[in-house]
């Protein structure tokens, strides 16, 4: 009898626990910051610079979230996660989004409970190898010793790459994209493979990146993007829609120059982005300006491209996949209505 | 005359369960009991409660699926399409193959710099204490990462050894050090070839009998027979006599550059060497210690005695001191076979796939099963370190002395 009392109550406070998992845009605000889980560092995604101050890619979007939500892109508290710890950071509740180039996978997003709420970059799994080999294709790599960084989709690729064109090979289970590097350098694999983005943000770091290349077969489909928990679908819409109001401003042609004049004088579609028509934001639970800011925090995805991992940087990665649907990529923001 | 009558029969009452003495120890164990097992239930519950709420529900059926990676170094047959099981128990069996290897290792290091730490020489005195020191108060994953980068970083990459005038050669043309691991010979039995092991293996066995035979003599009778090379005979010549007879049935398979890496022959992996050599020298330095202890122990008129009676040093030291010294010894040790068994979890670190490796790390990772995957992982340990406790117990009661 005391015992079926005690059980009870434990139900009550397990169903109040769970509720209050249901809130993180409160949480958020109440808090003031942002919890945003990044990499450990690859340059051009998300990595500290000089000063200190986190920048890249993947950081741009946490900012930009900042922005909409608190009004401040720079209320974001930057967690480090590798490979293994980001799914626990997650589901923990200890960071509120995961942006580190998370591929986008049927286990993650249904068996791990996650929601992904978009694509932020289209990827495929490269191989990097020194020139000095002589190796110009992927399928001439049988024997080699590969450096991969576990806990990640590209673990079980290269499994099936390898599988599937009956080749052997040697793994060697590397924990962060530095000590890949260091491995790699020192010749202690002959191969390293990633995402070819990552590759190619590794490759510019290095000493001399004319001694390598990475080869042309791209041996997976990687779409990377940020995520959220299962469960909380306003915290996830939030996070989606700033998302799509980056890509969809580069579509209508919002830039953080011109944003103030496109507000006054854009399109009917441009203004309910910016907030000057309709009331999108107090649908998501946020003030009318939420996407102006977001896009005002960086600029529009293009801008952001461009400034941390286009082609004018050292990691010079064409816009491919990743162009605008209307230039024939994959990026296709839904309306805004 | 006397009259006997029954002593009074005590009545149970319930209040006595509060008042009399010889019940109310058992009402307030009973009580905190229940106490106990109140909390753990509670937070049993509260753990099954929220992992509910987060949908996730404990079950270890992903195990049985197909764990789609590679491992580096696997001991018994394994590839990808095995299941997570499997890799498990591969993890299960590097984690094992690191800990003894180390164990055996630490130990040796242990005992000769414990002994060395007490020489009458000022040098080996001071060199063994610099070693005590600067090994104990390190943290143990500094020194596997420092073991690992210096082995990458010094060693010749495989392709040092190419082209006509290599940079770098191997050792007697069979033994090749890269930054990769270690390359050695392979043994390949043909058929016989398992004979001339049985031999070999049965000479050995001759030649402890034959050392018990000659001690016995010696206690018996005085008469001392020759030790060492007799042994060795035994131990050697019927088995090369049976190699040679049986036209060398086992021959080695040299390691041989080809495409990118030594193919051939056996590779010892340059995370396990690392890590191996980490444990060994860290834990061999709190051994010595154990050691030096344990000397300290042995009263210093059994040495003399010895000595009086015409022992040399090193006799005196096997067979008066180390006997008296292990029971002091073994207990220790025990708790330092744990450390490192348990330490050997840091293999991640050099990309070494023990048991945390795999189960605890890929597998954990692939199947997000993080809860079921650290329940059967400390199963896993606690089950290893459970035996290698019980193995060493029962050597320590061989050694303690014996009460009678």
């Amino acid at each position: 009898m005391k015992k079926t009392v005690f059980l009870g109550a434990l139900t009550v406070a397990g169903l109040a626990a769970g509720a209050a998992s249901a809130q993180t845009l409160s949480d958020v605000q109440e808090r003031g910051t942002l919890n945003c889980g990044v990499t450990t560092g690859l340059v051009g995604f998300a990595a500290p610079d000089a000063n200190g101050e986190w920048d890249g890619f993947d950081v741009a979007v946490c900012r930009a979230v900042a922005a909409a939500v608190l009004q401040d892109p720079t209320a974001v508290e930057f967690v480090p996660t590798t490979g293994k710890t980001r799914f626990t950071a997650l589901a923990s509740g200890e960071i509120d989004m995961l942006a580190r180039n998370t591929t986008w996978t049927f286990t993650r997003d249904v068996d791990l409970k996650f929601e992904f709420v978009g694509v932020n970059y289209y990827d495929g799994q490269g191989f990097m190898v020194p020139k000095a080999l002589g190796v110009s294709s992927a399928t001439e790599l049988a024997g080699a010793t590969v450096c991969i960084q576990t806990g990640t989709t590209t673990e079980l690729n290269l499994a099936d790459y390898f599988r599937r064109n009956n080749m052997e090979y040697t793994p060697v289970p590397i924990e962060t994209n530095a000590e890949a590097q260091q491995q790699y350098l020192a010749g202690a694999c002959d191969v390293y493979t990633t995402d070819a983005s990552g590759l190619a943000a590794t490759r510019a770091a290095f000493e001399n990146p004319g001694d390598h290349v990475v080869l042309p077969e791209i041996i997976s489909k990687e779409p990377l993007g940020p995520l959220v928990r299962h469960g909380d679908n306003e915290w996830g819409d939030v996070v989606r829609w700033t998302l799509n109001a980056l890509i969809a401003a580069e579509e209508y042609g919002i830039t953080s120059t011109n944003i103030e004049e496109m507000a006054t004088n854009g399109s009917p579609e441009v203004k309910r982005i910016l907030g000057t028509e309709d009331e999108l934001g107090s649908k998501l639970g946020l003030d009318a300006e939420w996407a102006r800011r977001a896009i005002a925090a960086g600029g529009n995805y293009g801008e952001l491209f461009a400034r941390h991992i286009g082609e004018s940087t050292p990691i010079g990665l064409s816009r491919g996949l990743n162009a605008q649907w209307t230039d024939g990529g994959l990026l296709y923001a839904p309306p805004f209505r | 005359m006397t009259t006997l009558s029954d002593p009074p029969q005590s009545s149970f009452k319930l209040s006595m369960l509060l008042n009399d003495t010889r019940y109310r120890a058992y009402t307030f164990q009973f009580i905190a009991l229940v106490c106990v097992a109140a909390l753990f239930a509670y937070l049993g519950s509260n753990l099954a409660q929220n992992l509910e709420d987060a949908g996730l529900t404990i079950s270890f059926g992903f195990l049985g699926d197909p764990a789609n990676y590679d491992i580096n170094q696997t001991l018994i047959e394994y590839d990808n399409q095995m299941d997570h099981w499997r890799a498990s128990l591969v993890g299960v069996l590097n984690t094992l193959l690191v800990s003894f290897l180390a164990c055996i290792t630490a130990t040796v290091i242990g005992v000769f710099a414990g002994v060395l730490r007490l020489s009458n020489n000022w040098l080996v005195r001071q060199l063994m204490s610099i070693y005590v020191e600067a090994f104990r108060n390190v943290p143990v994953l500094i020194w596997i990462i420092i073991i690992f980068t210096v082995m990458t970083a010094v060693l010749p990459a495989p392709r040092a050894f190419r082209g006509e005038d290599p940079e770098a050669s191997m050792l007697f043309g069979a033994i090749a050090f890269t930054n990769r691991g270690v390359y050695i010979p392979k043994p390949i039995f043909e058929a016989g070839g398992w004979a001339v092991m049985l031999v070999f293996l049965a000479g050995v066995v001759g030649a402890f009998a034959y050392r018990r035979y000659a001690t016995r003599l010696l206690y018996a009778t005085g008469k001392l027979l020759p030790m060492g090379w007799p042994a060795l005979a035994i131990a050697f010549v019927p088995a090369l006599l049976v190699f040679f007879a049986l036209g060398q049935p086992i021959s080695l398979e040299l390691p041989e550059l080809g495409g990118f890496n030594f193919t051939g022959g056996i590779n010892i992996l340059g995370s396990l060497i690392a890590l191996w050599f980490a444990l060994a020298i860290y834990t061999g330095a709190f051994i010595a210690e154990n050691v030096r202890a344990g000397i300290l122990s042995v009263s210093r008129g059994q040495s003399e005695a010895a000595a009086s009676l015409g022992l040399r040093p090193n006799r005196i030291m096997n067979l008066v001191v180390l006997p008296q010294a292990l029971r002091v010894i073994v207990p220790p040790l025990i708790s330092h076979y744990l450390n490192i068994t348990k330490n050997s979890s840091l293999a991640i670190a050099v990309g070494y796939m023990d048991l945390t490796g795999t189960l605890g790390g890929i597998t954990l990772n692939q199947t997000g099963r993080a809860i079921e995957s650290i329940l059967l992982l400390m199963a896993f340990y606690l089950a290893i370190s459970l035996t290698i406790s019980a193995v060493m117990n029962v050597y320590n009661s061989s050694v303690s002395l014996k009460e009678r």
